[in-house]
């Protein structure tokens, strides 16, 4: 009996409030040490965009809009750190391409720059002296290689050489499938 | 069926693929949004298709769309599909769209729940792992839930690439279903030592991250971690487990001493920069200071002195960690800091300034802050100059101005920033000046005439409309130069400038100042004036007065206009009257007689409740219940801020103030809180400079505000050293004697050490006005601990459910790992937690008025940690002899034990730290261990004192008794309707009722009454029902379901508790 009240509580659109605290409290969510990741290019187009911790659109809209703003408004010769909101953002110009971390109070942020060194090795090692084009063109490749790399914020694999090998192969089966199919489109076309 | 085929793979032809779709972007440079939307329409007619190969593409192309920012939650489900294809071409893209697209309220998720757990279980492993590596960015607590055991199950997986996947995500999972937490930890923990380092250091991460949220379950980890900290040589593992002994060694000190070996060993030997910052920072949060400080900021020094922006930024950034512990360290590197502040790049300078603020000492302020001002003058940019000038005022202002030892310096800076172009702070200096002119009596003079020079000059100021900022310190100069007028050298001078026309350009509030405060001027001169037989003088005040308002009475700004056109006929009556020979000025300035005193920030707030005043009682008749059914019900049982509305006395005769005030000035004395009205270390090395010492300055007044060349607070730093020097030679010359004297005596060596802090005096009597307290303030320092700090949100979000943990039973379809748990200490070590730093406001009453009635104890029990409750006793003293050596005990209970001081015994009593007068009131706090909370208790204890009276004094005791209710362990906490109706199903709660007797009150009445004084939030309410939510201090979940038939169906997981929470609430409807 008791729940079934209860149940009759829920059915009531669920108050302004409620929305409100989820929008203030959406913001520092424990995560590994990363909370996300933006590539943006010097022009402030978003290239590539990674969440590990869930907002709603809206509120990852406004962040990219006021961090592409502020990053590219500081000098060059500046350090690589700002404080933003309750986070650290860390962020390195590597030619035409902004790659942008933002990590909590108490992580370390050498080893965020080491972990955005380390991906641009691996698009590097993988397109072959990678430009921005590269990854306009073969974004999803990009989300791949990243994935491989961070899971859910954090560097699942220190060696560059495993990255590679794992994305190499699941790109094997890919192609596998691709070629399969071709040839059967040549058939239904015959 | 071929047909088909064909005809999907000639459309297939014609579609556009994701380079085609970017390259169209690019060449569509003006009219992307059109273009863009002509693709959506292309993609909705591909997402219609059947062939999948189409869909994926489809859906590739959205992927790329929403990243550009468009909204592509439509698409959803053909994401769903695209996920389910069994080619892995497909499964990739469908995932990868996924974990860009889906959130926790994509409601298509729930579809998804079986295909994930197929993937997962693929022989093919790279199905597995694009499975994973989706899942970390879209879990929802349902799909943890669900998969939980899957994921688990593959933490044994024979590959080492999909079990470090499966580890990593774990972490993902506890958060979203911490239930999971205590089954999966005995499997995580063996991957502590996997054979892979990959997944070795996954499981570390995980587990460090865990353990940096409760580190107080993990510490039986720590063997294991040491041997993983001295054997591994991969910096990404062991910058995560030096910050994991960074938490752990706060709650076991031996620990400490254990690491500060291999710490040293890696601080000297490791070449990488970050592990060497990850040691640096555990040093100076943990407890290895004493051994390790000293490497650690020759180290920190090395980073700052490093070409390396980066490292600059970060050492300057440990350094100002150190500061708040160690500032004495840090000070001896202030050459460095203040080299930084020549750093080309701005945020390195912020930083050093930042560190300056914790720098200054009564010593170096004045050289400090003269580099600032030259940074001031050099400055680019108006927010680095806005920057320094806040910092320059905060390194002044700080704790009560305790490092200015001149005034006039002081404010000849202030007057000197007011020269800033373009600032902003502009009202931050006109506070500074009101404050310093208010609060530092000494200056006043020097404070008026400085004003009364810029008022002269304010064109200076406001010549630029650009410069508004800045115009705000007119008006504390117009004020300053009114309120105190007596110290002005010629009144009329500056009552003129205060009535130049220009003035009507400045800001309305800015106006009214000044037209207040040219009245306020003009009683001075009039009073200046009166002795003066003829009465020209006045006369002319009069006069410029009655020809320059009328200026002021036109004016569009109503404040401006209302005072200007009553001040007009005012002084056109005083004019009457002079032309009469009247002497009029005592009376004219009887009309701004008295003195304004600051008032504490927290006054209003630390006034208590009258008695007899309900706060909660409706003051009109409540709205009925028709109206309020619509309105959110929360909103009337939301907790307001007591709004104190202080009595107001009318007709208060001189007497009874006087009385008042030396009242108030006696309670201040005896109050351990209040902040006396000088820093005590001056005031005791202020061998009573008298008005006398006061060096006399030189002002000329004729001096403009642009002064070229030397500025004018130079003057002031050059007169200060003189000073100084010459105090300390009188200084040397006093201990020369004293040392001879002494020499006979004993032989005994005085080292005339370099100058140190204290044997500065200030070259002022620094008498700093303090804040009034309102009569009747609560003494008590109740600071508010800030409501939005996002870290107690993640405390509950990890701590919360996980105490459920305990009494859960596990769900069905992992009960193979239920069992297996329990067996496992270390698990169960590991899930035992309680919620930390919860604060509570609600307070449990309770007087006793003892016999004699000599003394009220206000009982208010203050929650803060899972075993740790605060007793705020209230002490009044209410007979007529004065108390003290006060002596507080209670007589511990195995659950509850009053906290003593290291090194008493377990019987010693508390000494209060204050007397009582007669007729004080006081507050002290005790801090109690609690160990069970499901049972209400009661402590005895005594209390004893010293009675004195003129002739004589007696011992006396008193006896206690404090009541700790099992409501008092509850903390209102609010609760939303779907985590609520989630914690009732979960069925793991039990029910009780009761019925409430004879209660004959409103509805809403009632529930006030169960949140005030049981500390309940409403949850929701409809008619006749509500339900409501609290928790205690261990997590303990409370639910009632409240109805107007005055019944209470209850739940909770501490049946205990709950019987007796009921039984206090049934008390509490007993006696009204």
């Amino acid at each position: 009996m008791f729940i079934v009240v209860l149940c009759d509580c829920l059915s009531l659109p669920p108050t302004p409030s409620s929305h409100l605290f989820i929008h203030i409290s959406c913001f520092v969510i424990p995560s590994f040490q990363m909370q996300f990741m933006l590539l943006f290019s010097r022009q402030g187009k978003l290239r590539l965009q990674k969440w590990y911790v869930p907002l709603s659109d809206k509120e990852k809209k406004k962040i990219t809009r006021e961090l592409v703003q502020t990053v590219l408004a500081r000098k060059p010769k500046m350090c690589s750190f700002l404080e933003w909101r309750d986070l650290k953002i860390v962020y390195k110009r590597y030619a035409s391409l902004y790659f942008c971390c933002a990590i909590e109070d108490q992580d370390n942020e050498l080893i965020t720059l080491e972990i955005i060194h380390r991906y641009v090795e691996l698009l590097d090692k993988y397109f072959g002296s990678v430009c921005e084009l590269d990854i306009i063109f073969n974004f999803e490749k990009a989300y791949f290689i990243l994935d491989e790399f961070l899971l859910g914020g954090e560097a699942q694999e220190t060696s560059k050489k495993n990255v590679l090998k794992a994305i190499e192969q699941a790109d094997l089966l890919q192609e596998d499938a691709e070629t399969s199919r071709s040839v059967l489109e040549e058939i239904g076309l015959m | 069926m071929a047909l088909k085929i064909v005809k999907g793979s000639i459309d297939r032809m014609f579609d556009k693929n994701l380079q085609d779709l970017v390259r169209g972007i690019r060449n569509h440079k003006e009219d992307e949004a059109k273009y863009i939307s002509t693709c959506i329409d292309e993609i909705k007619q591909e997402l219609k298709q059947d062939n999948i190969a189409v869909k994926a593409n489809a859906v590739c192309k959205l992927t790329y769309l929403q990243m550009l920012g468009y909204d592509v939650s439509w698409a959803a489900f053909n994401i769903v599909e695209v996920m389910s294809s069994s080619k892995f071409t497909y499964k990739r893209i469908g995932y990868l769209a996924a974990s860009q697209c889906f959130h926790e309220s994509t409601d298509v998720i729930m579809l998804t729940t079986n295909q994930i757990r197929k993937d997962l279980s693929s022989p093919n492993q790279y199905d597995t792992g694009v499975a994973l590596t989706g899942l970390s960015c879209f879990v929802t607590p349902d799909l943890a839930r669900d998969l939980a055991n899957d994921i688990m199950t593959l933490m044994s997986h024979t590959k080492p690439y999909i079990r470090k996947k499966a580890v990593l995500i774990m972490y993902k999972v506890f958060l979203k279903y911490p239930e999971s937490l205590r089954p999966a930890f005995p499997r995580l923990k063996e991957k502590l030592e996997d054979p892979d380092p990959g997944v070795q250091s996954a499981a570390v991460n995980v587990i460090c991250e865990l353990a940096r949220r409760n580190p107080k379950n993990y510490l039986s980890l720590a063997p294991l971690f040491f041997k993983l900290m001295t054997s591994s040589t991969n910096n990404w593992v062991l910058i995560k487990i030096i910050k994991l002994f960074g938490a752990l060694t706060p709650l076991e000190p031996r620990l400490g001493k254990k690491l500060i070996e291999p710490l040293t060993n890696l601080i000297h030997s490791t070449s990488a920069m970050s592990l060497l910052y990850e040691c640096v920072n555990t040093v100076i949060a943990g407890q290895y200071w004493e051994s390790v400080g000293n490497l650690c900021v020759q180290k920190l020094r090395i980073l700052i002195e490093d070409s390396d922006q980066n490292l600059k930024y970060l050492g300057l950034l440990a350094m100002s960690k150190i500061l708040k512990t160690h500032p004495k360290s840090v000070q001896s590197h202030k050459d460095l800091i203040l080299q930084c502040l020549d750093d080309k790049d701005e945020s390195i300078r912020l930083r050093a300034l930042d560190l300056l603020y914790g720098m200054v000492s009564k010593k170096n302020l004045m050289e400090i802050v003269k580099k600032l001002m030259l940074h001031v003058d050099k400055a680019e940019g108006t927010t680095y100059r806005d920057e320094l000038l806040t910092k320059i005022i905060d390194i002044c202002s700080q704790s009560n101005y305790q490092y200015i030892t001149n005034f006039e310096w002081y404010i000849s800076i202030l007057v000197e920033l007011t020269r800033l172009e373009g600032t902003r702070h502009g009202h931050l200096i006109a506070s500074q000046m009101l404050d310093v002119a208010i609060r530092v009596k000494a200056i006043r003079a020097f404070a008026v005439a400085q004003m009364a020079t810029l008022l002269d000059n304010a064109h200076l100021l406001t010549g630029n409309t650009q410069r508004n900022g800045i115009c705000e310190v007119l008006y504390a100069a117009a004020w300053i130069c009114g309120e105190f007028s007596e110290h002005l050298e010629n009144p009329m001078q500056t009552l003129e400038a205060m009535l130049r026309p220009k003035v009507a350009t400045l800001p309305g509030h800015i106006q009214a100042v000044y037209v207040q405060n040219a009245a306020k001027l003009f009683a001075t001169v009039l009073k200046g004036e009166e002795g003066n037989t003829d009465g020209t003088a006045a006369q002319e005040a009069s006069q410029l007065m009655i020809d320059r308002l009328p200026l002021f009475v036109q004016s569009a700004n109503l404040e401006v206009q209302e005072r200007a056109s009553c001040i007009l006929q005012l002084v056109k009556y005083i004019q009457k009257l002079q032309q009469k020979d009247v002497e009029v000025a005592e009376e004219v300035n009887a009309l701004f007689a008295g003195e304004l005193n600051p008032v504490a920030p927290k006054a209003q707030k630390k006034v208590p409740v009258p008695e007899g005043l309900d706060l909660d009682a409706w003051i009109n008749e409540p709205p009925s219940e028709s109206e309020s059914e619509d309105e959110q019900p929360k909103a009337i049982f939301a907790k307001e801020e007591p709004k104190h509305s202080r009595p107001r006395h009318t007709e208060v005769d001189e007497k009874e103030l006087a009385r008042r005030r030396e009242a108030r000035k006696q309670e201040q004395a005896n109050n351990p809180f209040y902040i006396k009205a000088s820093p005590s270390s001056q005031k005791v090395y202020q061998e009573a400079p008298g008005v006398e010492h006061i060096p006399v300055v030189q002002i000329d007044l004729n001096v403009p505000l642009k002064v070229p060349g030397l500025p004018m607070s130079d003057q002031y730093v050059k007169m200060e050293e003189e000073r100084r020097q010459k105090e300390r030679a009188e200084k040397k010359k006093k201990e020369k004697k004293k040392r001879k004297e002494k020499r006979s005596g004993r032989g005994k060596k005085h080292d005339s050490a370099p100058e140190s802090e204290e044997d500065i005096t200030p070259a002022h009597m620094v008498d700093i006005v303090t804040e009034e307290m309102p009569e009747n303030a609560l003494p008590s320092d109740d600071d508010e601990r800030d409501p939005t700090d996002p870290h107690k949100a993640l405390d509950i979000d990890l701590d919360k459910p996980l105490a459920d943990s305990e009494k859960l039973p596990v769900r069905s379809h992992r009960a193979a790992e239920s069992q297996k748990s329990p067996t496992d200490g270390e698990t169960e070590n590991a899930t035992l937690q309680e919620p930390k730093k919860k604060s509570s406001k609600e307070k449990r009453e309770k007087k006793k008025d003892k016999e004699r009635d000599r003394k009220v104890y206000d009982i208010q029990g203050n929650l803060q940690d899972g075993s740790q409750v605060v007793v705020s006793v209230i002490f009044e003293n209410k007979c007529n002899s004065f108390l003290k050596s006060m002596e507080f005990n209670v007589l511990d209970s195995l659950n509850s034990k009053l906290q003593r001081p290291e090194g008493s015994g377990p019987h010693d009593g508390l000494v209060v730290p204050f007397q009582l007068p007669p007729g004080v009131s006081n507050e002290a706090r005790f801090v109690f261990t609690v160990q069970s909370i499901v049972m209400p208790q009661k402590l005895k204890g005594t209390l004893t004192f010293i009675v004195k009276n003129e002739d004589d004094s007696t011992h006396e005791k008193l006896d206690f008794k404090l009541h700790f209710t099992c409501t008092s362990y509850l903390i209102t906490t609010p609760c939303y309707s779907d985590a609520f109706a989630k914690l009732l199903e979960s069925g793991d709660l039990k029910s009780s009722s009761i019925r409430l007797e004879g209660v004959n009150m409103p509805f809403h009445h009632l529930l006030a009454r169960i949140c005030f004084h049981h500390h309940f939030s409403v949850v929701e309410r409809i008619d006749s029902c509500a339900s409501m939510y609290s928790r205690s201090i261990q997590g303990h979940h409370v639910c009632l379901l409240v109805k107007t038939t005055v019944s209470i169906d209850a739940k909770c997981d501490e049946p205990t508790l709950l019987g007796n929470v009921l039984d206090e609430i049934k008390q509490t409807f007993s006696q009204c």
